[in-house]
C-alpha cells in the first residue's frame, strides 16, 4: 500500500536548516572556525610581541644560574643554583605547607564539626562561632593576621618567650632542638618499619580471624604497643644514639636548634585554621546525613555510644564527607598559593620571581599551571581510591 | 463472652498537667544542656576556662582599652614606644581606622569626588533593596534597572569623563569601592557564562563539549593567583602590540573567569537534577533548546541551587582580596598599605586594621549566606517531610 510505504520510509523533515544534525555539525564547525581564528590571532601576536621585547621561547633558561636567594629551602639551593632548581625548591615548599596544613585541618576540623553536633551547648555555640567568623573573611586577611598582627608583634630574639623542651618563640619564628642522630640510626629506622609491617600482619590476621570465629582482638593497643615499643627497643640497644641541639640564646639572635620561619608559620596556621572552618561543616553534614534510624538499631543490638559512632555512624558518615573533603583539600593546595603575599617562597612566588627574572611569561605561567594540575590530579587520585574502600559496596 | 460491668468512657479531657520540676527551669536545662554526663561536665569546664581566657581579653583590647580618636600614633604607642599610654597597654587603634576611613572606602579617589562613589552607593542601595524583598512588585523592571542601567551610570559617575565630570582613571580607585565593584561585575557576568558553560558541558555537541570541559576542568585545577598573573602578565601579549588593557579590566576578566568556572560546575549539578520526564515534556511540546531551557529547566535547576550559587558569590567576594598581588588595592590591600604609614606605626596598627576589613567583609558574607538561606526557604515547593 502506498501509505505505508510513506510511513515505512524516511519521515519528510521539510527544510534541511531544521535538522538538528545539520545544525549541530554546523554550529561546531562554526565554533572550531572560531577558536582556530582567534588562536592563530593570539599566537601571532604573542611571537610579534616576544620579538619585539627581544624574548627567545623556550625552556633554556631554566638551566641558566638563578641568581636570587630563597629563604626557606628543603634541598640544597644558593643563588648558583639553576632556575629549574629554585622552581624545584618552590614546588617543595607548596608540598610541605600543603600537607602540613591538610593534617592539621582536618583534626580541627574534625573536631569542630563533631563539636557543633555536641549535646553540650557551650560546646556548640563555640564550635559555631568559630565556623561563622572563619567562614566568612578572605583566607588572605587570616593569613595577614597572623603574620602581621600576631607573630610581628611578638617580643624580638634578645627577649624570646621561653617554651617548655627547649624552645623559644619570638619575631623571627619558632626555634626548638634539632635532634642529631649518632651512629646505628639505621637500626631504629629499620625496626619501625619492621613494626609498621608487623602492625599491619596482626590487623590482617585479626580481621580474618574474626571474619571466621567473631573472636575480637585488641588491635590498636598491639599496634601501638609494636610500633612505639620496637624503636624504642632498637633506640636502647643501638647505645642511644640521639642527641639535641638545643637553641642557644646569644646577644642579637638564637643559634642552633631547628627555626621554623614565621612566614611558613603564618601561612600554615591561616590555612589550617580556614579550611578547618570548611571541613566541620562537611563534617556536620556527613554525620547529620547518616539516618538516626541507624544509631538507634545499634543501640538496640546493645552497642555503646562510642562503638556506636565508630562502627556505625562514622563509617556510613565518611561515604557522604570525602568527595568535598577532596575539594577542600584541593582548596588548601591552591590557596597556599597566597604565600606570595607574605614572602614565603612556594611555587607561585619562586616562579614570580624567575618569571620577572627571564621575562619568560608564557613559559612561567605554563610551569605553574601544569604544577598545580598535576597537584591536584594526584590529590583527587588518592582521594578516589580512599573513596573506593570507603564506598557503598551493593552485592 | 466475657462480659465488663465497669465500663468507663472519658468524657472531658484530663487538665494538662506542668512538666515535672526536674524538667523545667533554669536547673533543668543546665543539667540538660551542660551537666549531662562526667564527660560533659569535663566538656562544659574546658569550655568556660577557653570562653572566660578569650572573651575578657577581646572586649577589653576591642573596646575598654581601644582608643577611637586620635591625630596619630602617639595615642596607640606606650610611652617606650613614644606614645602616651602606660607600659603594658595593649588596646585596638580605633584612631587609625577612623583616620584612614576614606581611604578605606575609595582609595585615592580624588577626595572633591567622593561624591559619586557615594552616589552610585546609594542608586545600588536603592535598587538592590526592592529586588532583594520578595513581597515589592515589578521583579523584571528592578533586575533591568540593577544589571543593565545601573552598571552604564555607574560606569559613568566613577570613570568620568563625560558631562563635565572630571575622568577618575582606574590606578586611583581603591578600597571597599574596588572590593565591590569586582565583586558586582563578576557577579553580573559569572552567573550568566557558567550557566552557558554547564549548558555546553551537558550539550550533545562533542567538541562543545569537549571546549567546555577543558576550559572549566583547567581553570579549577590552578589558584586564582596563577589566573590574575595570567591575566595580569599574557593578556598584553595576546593583543596586538599598542593595543594594552586597564590593569582594572584585567582583573575583572581574571576574576569573572575565575568565578564562571566554579559556577558553570554548581549549575551543571543542577541540570542534571533536573527530572529527564522534563526534557521530554519540553521537547513534546515542541519547544526549541533555548526555549526549553530558558522556560523549563534552568528556572527549576537554579533554584535548586541557590545555595550554591551565593556560596559561590561569597566565595569570589573573598577571593577579591588576592587583587593586591597584582597591586591593585581593594579594602584588604589599602588597609595592608597603610600599615608602612609611619605617621601611624604601633604595634596595635596592623591588628586593628585587620579586624576592621575582617569586620567589613565577614558582614558582607554573612549577610548573604544568611539572605540564601531566607530565599532557599521561601522558594522550597518541594513535599519533603
Amino acid at each position: 500500500m502506498a501509505s505505508q510505504e510513506i510511513l515505512r520510509g524516511e519521515p519528510s523533515r521539510g527544510s534541511f536548516i531544521n535538522d538538528p544534525r545539520v545544525r549541530s555539525l554546523f554550529f561546531q564547525v562554526l565554533v572550531v572556525l572560531l577558536l582556530v581564528g582567534s588562536l592563530y590571532w593570539i599566537v601571532n601576536n604573542v611571537i610579534d610581541n616576544l620579538r619585539r621585547l627581544h624574548i627567545a621561547s623556550g625552556f633554556q633558561f631554566l638551566g641558566s644560574r638563578a641568581g636570587f636567594d630563597i629563604s626557606d629551602t628543603p634541598i640544597a639551593y644558593t643563588s648558583d643554583s639553576t632556575y629549574g632548581r629554585a622552581l624545584v625548591v618552590g614546588l617543595l615548599n607548596t608540598i610541605i605547607v600543603a600537607v602540613a596544613g591538610v593534617i592539621t585541618a582536618t583534626i580541627i576540623g574534625f573536631v569542630v564539626g563533631i563539636g557543633r553536633l555536641s549535646q553540650n551547648w557551650l560546646i556548640r555555640k563555640i564550635c559555631t562561632v568559630y565556623v561563622e567568623i572563619f567562614r566568612n573573611i578572605p583566607p588572605l586577611l587570616v593569613i595577614f593576621f597572623w603574620y602581621s598582627g600576631v607573630l610581628a608583634v611578638l617580643p624580638p630574639p634578645r627577649e624570646s618567650i621561653h617554651l617548655p623542651f627547649g624552645s623559644f618563640l619570638n619575631q623571627r619564628g619558632f626555634y626548638f632542638p634539632r635532634t642529631v642522630w649518632g651512629e646505628g640510626n639505621w637500626l631504629i629506622l629499620v625496626a619501625l618499619v619492621l613494626a609498621i609491617a608487623m602492625a599491619w600482619f596482626v590487623a590482617y590476621r585479626a580481621r580474618q580471624r574474626q571474619m571466621v570465629s567473631g573472636q575480637r582482638f585488641p588491635v590498636f593497643w598491639t599496634s601501638v604497643a609494636l610500633i612505639v615499643g620496637l624503636p624504642l627497643l632498637a633506640f636502647l640497644l643501638s647505645g642511644m644514639p640521639l642527641t639535641f641541639d638545643f637553641p642557644k640564646q646569644s646577644t642579637f639572635n638564637l643559634t642552633g636548634g631547628f627555626q621554623i620561619k614565621p612566614e611558613f608559620l603564618s601561612l600554615y596556621m591561616a590555612l589550617s585554621c580556614y579550611t578547618a572552618a570548611f571541613i566541620a561543616e562537611i563534617v556536620r553534614a556527613g554525620i547529620k546525613g547518616v539516618s538516626k534510624g541507624q544509631s538507634e538499631a545499634a543501640g538496640a543490638l546493645g552497642l555503646r555510644s562510642g562503638p556506636i559512632l565508630r562502627l556505625v555512624v562514622i563509617p556510613q558518615a565518611m561515604r557522604i564527607v570525602i568527595p568535598p573533603l577532596t575539594s577542600q583539600y584541593l582548596n588548601l593546595t591552591k590557596n597556599s598559593s597566597l604565600a606570595i603575599a607574605i614572602g614565603y617562597p612556594d611555587l607561585t612566588a619562586t616562579a614570580g620571581t624567575v618569571l620577572n627574572q627571564t621575562g619568560q611569561a608564557v613559559e612561567g605561567v605554563f610551569i605553574m599551571m601544569i604544577a598545580y594540575l598535576v597537584l591536584s590530579l594526584v590529590t583527587s587520585f588518592v582521594m578516589n581510591i580512599v573513596n573506593a574502600r570507603m564506598a557503598l559496596v551493593e552485592r | 463472652m466475657q462480659e465488663h460491668d465497669m465500663s468507663w468512657v472519658r468524657t472531658e479531657m484530663a487538665l494538662a498537667q506542668p512538666a515535672p520540676a526536674g524538667e523545667r527551669g533554669l536547673y533543668a536545662w543546665v543539667r540538660k544542656n551542660l551537666i549531662a554526663t562526667p564527660s560533659d561536665t569535663i566538656l562544659t569546664i574546658l569550655g568556660i576556662v577557653i570562653v572566660a581566657w578569650i572573651l575578657p581579653q577581646a572586649i577589653n583590647w576591642a573596646f575598654i582599652n581601644a582608643q577611637w580618636t586620635g591625630p596619630d600614633r602617639s595615642v596607640c604607642a606606650t610611652v617606650a614606644q613614644g606614645g602616651i599610654q602606660p607600659d603594658g597597654w595593649t588596646g585596638a587603634c580605633w584612631a587609625f581606622v577612623n583616620a584612614k576611613f576614606g581611604q578605606f572606602m575609595f582609595g585615592t579617589y580624588p577626595i572633591e569626588e567622593r561624591w559619586r562613589p557615594i552616589l552610585v552607593a546609594i542608586l545600588f542601595v536603592a535598587v538592590l533593596v526592592p529586588m532583594l524583598i520578595p513581597r515589592v512588585p515589578r521583579k523584571g523592571l528592578n533586575a533591568i534597572l540593577l544589571f543593565l542601567v545601573l552598571p552604564v551610570v555607574a560606569f559613568f559617575l566613577l570613570v568620568g569623563g563625560v558631562f563635565g565630570l572630571q575622568h577618575v582613571e582606574t590606578a586611583r580607585w581603591g578600597g571597599l569601592l574596588v572590593t565591590l565593584s569586582l565583586s558586582f561585575v563578576g557577579i553580573a557576568v559569572s552567573l550568566p557564562l557558567g550557566t552557558v558553560l554547564a549548558m555546553g558541558r551537558r550539550s550533545k555537541m562533542p567538541i562543545v563539549k569537549m571546549l567546555c570541559v577543558i576550559f572549566i576542568e583547567t581553570v579549577r585545577g590552578i589558584p586564582l593567583i596563577t589566573v590574575l598573573f595570567f591575566v595580569s602578565v599574557m593578556l598584553p601579549l595576546f593583543l596586538p602590540a599598542g593595543v594594552s588593557f586597564d590593569k582594572f579590566l584585567r582583573a575583572l576578566i581574571g576574576v569573572s573567569l575565575f568565578a564562571a568556572a566554579y559556577m558553570a560546575e554548581v549549575v551543571r549539578g543542577g541540570l542534571q537534577a533536573i527530572p529527564k520526564g522534563q526534557y521530554e515534556g519540553a521537547d513534546s511540546l515542541g519547544l526549541g533548546y533555548w526555549q526549553k531551557m530558558g522556560l523549563i529547566v534552568l528556572p527549576q535547576a537554579l533554584k535548586l541551587v541557590i545555595p550554591g550559587i551565593v556560596n559561590t558569590f561569597i566565595g569570589m567576594f573573598k577571593d577579591t582580596s588576592l587583587v593586591l598581588i597584582i597591586s591593585m588595592f581593594d579594602l584588604l590591600g589599602v588597609v595592608k598599605q597603610n600599615f608602612a604609614d609611619a605617621n601611624w606605626a604601633t604595634p596595635q596598627t596592623a591588628k586593628s586594621g585587620l579586624v576592621f576589613a575582617a569586620f567589613v567583609f565577614w558582614l558582607f558574607c554573612f549577610g548573604m549566606s544568611r539572605y540564601s538561606m531566607f530565599t532557599e526557604r521561601r522558594l522550597d515547593t518541594s513535599y519533603r517531610k
